[in-house]
């Protein structure tokens, strides 16, 4: 034998387990430099192992394979990749693996399946949730639109209400949202556009810039008009509206006919 | 299914508790389906590679300690592999041969080792006998282990 007399007790020992802490320190770090003693302790646990697999005794209980079904199906398996690598390069390790493991690697397929369902049955309760979401986001949806189109429905009855025994008088309101640049504009009463002008919705901002374009728009036959969610730069805050009469042609990037409706600003 | 079995004996046979030896074998099951790299090709034989992990596990288990071994440390080699029946029944009487071979104090401080694992000290507080002796009779059992198995 090539191994060093002096450890060669201690070699055995710590083959079967059980050398105690300081002297089993010791001899692994004699291990670690010597490839010879190294090479003994694979031979003795070769021996003991041979010991081991020749022993008879009970088949492992059929509980005993349930618990592991049960433990595995618990936890996903994170190195799935690695060990499938190792099968595309080294088949014959690949098929000592599930010849020797038999039940175990049978068991780990099925546990794949378990784990999908499972996983699948995660995925279910989820759509299911989305879709209450959805729906509960659609009929909020479908209120606002109705809404919406209650105000600017062309064909909606509009009706305006003055002190008794006046004439209707030209009125806007504008309902103005900075945050989502969201405006609705309400018109009323407006006198009949002469030939070729155009009413055009104005923003003048609170920091006193330019009066900003917020659409051109015609009445109907009763001076009803709306203008919804027009084009605008973002964050501007707004002071006022108004509505002017302009030129049809030309450029509208600036008021240049005469104010109809002015607003107060709040 | 015949390799688990050896496994489950010797689990069965450090432990002499069935659940306890079920759970040994749980825990290896379950670090080798978490890590499957931890045995490759260059460990040995897979069964025998087994066999000495679950007999380490089973004492650590019986003496309530962390294991001792990763299972990337431990490198086994066994000639031949025993992976047909042919071998394992050849290798069974050999195991027996050298078992009968060695003397009882040889073979019962051996048993003791490998079955209970007791440490030499105890094996000794066990047997009223020198702590060198039981170091001497488990390696000299190991050598007839040795030339009988090379046989």
């Amino acid at each position: 034998m090539s191994v060093h007399e002096q450890f060669a007790e201690d070699l055995a020992l710590y083959a079967l387990g059980t050398l105690p802490g300081g002297e089993r320190l010791a001899l692994e770090k004699h291990l670690e430099g010597c490839a010879s003693c190294r090479r003994e302790l694979e031979v003795v646990r070769g021996d003991l192992a041979v010991v081991a697999l020749t022993a008879n005794g009970p088949r492992p209980p059929a509980r005993s394979r349930q618990r592991l079904v049960s433990a595995i199906a618990k936890e996903p398996r994170t190195s799935v990749a690695p060990a499938a690598a190792a099968a595309r390069t080294e088949p014959s390790r690949t098929f000592a693996w599930w010849g020797v493991l038999g039940w175990a690697a049978a068991l780990g397929l099925v546990l794949v399946a378990i784990s999908l369902m499972r996983t699948n049955s995660a995925l279910e309760r989820n759509l299911a949730s989305l879709k209450a979401q959805f729906g509960d986001q659609e009929a909020k949806l479908r209120q606002a639109n109705d809404i919406l189109a209650t105000l600017i429905d062309p064909e909606a009855k509009k009706i305006e209400l003055v002190a008794a025994g006046s004439k209707p008088q030209p009125r806007g309101k504008a309902i103005y949202r900075r945050q989502s640049r969201g405006l609705i504009f309400l018109a009323s009463s407006l006198p009949q556009l002469p030939p070729e002008k155009i009413y055009e919705l104005w923003l003048f901002p609170a920091d006193g810039g330019a009066p900003i374009a917020a659409g051109l728009f015609r009445p109907d036959s009763r001076g009803n008009a709306t203008v919804v969610n027009p084009p605008l730069p973002e964050g501007v805050e707004a002071k006022n509206f108004a509505v002017t009469l302009e030129p049809e042609s030309g450029s509208h990037e600036s008021p240049r006919g005469t104010a109809v409706i002015v607003g107060a600003g709040e | 299914m015949t390799a688990i079995r050896p496994l489950c004996t010797v689990a069965l046979r450090v432990l002499q508790e069935t659940s306890a030896a079920e759970d040994v074998l749980q825990d290896i099951f379950m670090q080798l389906w978490r890590n499957p790299g931890a045995f490759d090709a260059s460990r040995g034989n897979m069964g025998a590679w087994l066999a000495v992990i679950a007999r380490h596990r089973a004492i650590d288990a019986l003496r309530k300690r962390k294991p001792e071994d990763d299972f990337e440390n431990v490198v086994v080699s066994v000639e031949p592999d025993l992976a047909s029946d042919a071998d394992r029944s050849r290798a069974m009487a050999k195991v027996k041969e050298a078992f009968e071979w060695m003397s009882a104090q040889q073979r019962a401080a051996l048993e003791m080792a490998y079955f209970e694992g007791l440490t030499h000290a105890e094996i000794a507080e066990k047997t009223g006998e020198p702590l060198g002796t039981i170091k001497t009779r488990i390696r000299t059992g190991l050598l007839s282990l040795r030339k009988v198995l090379a046989a």
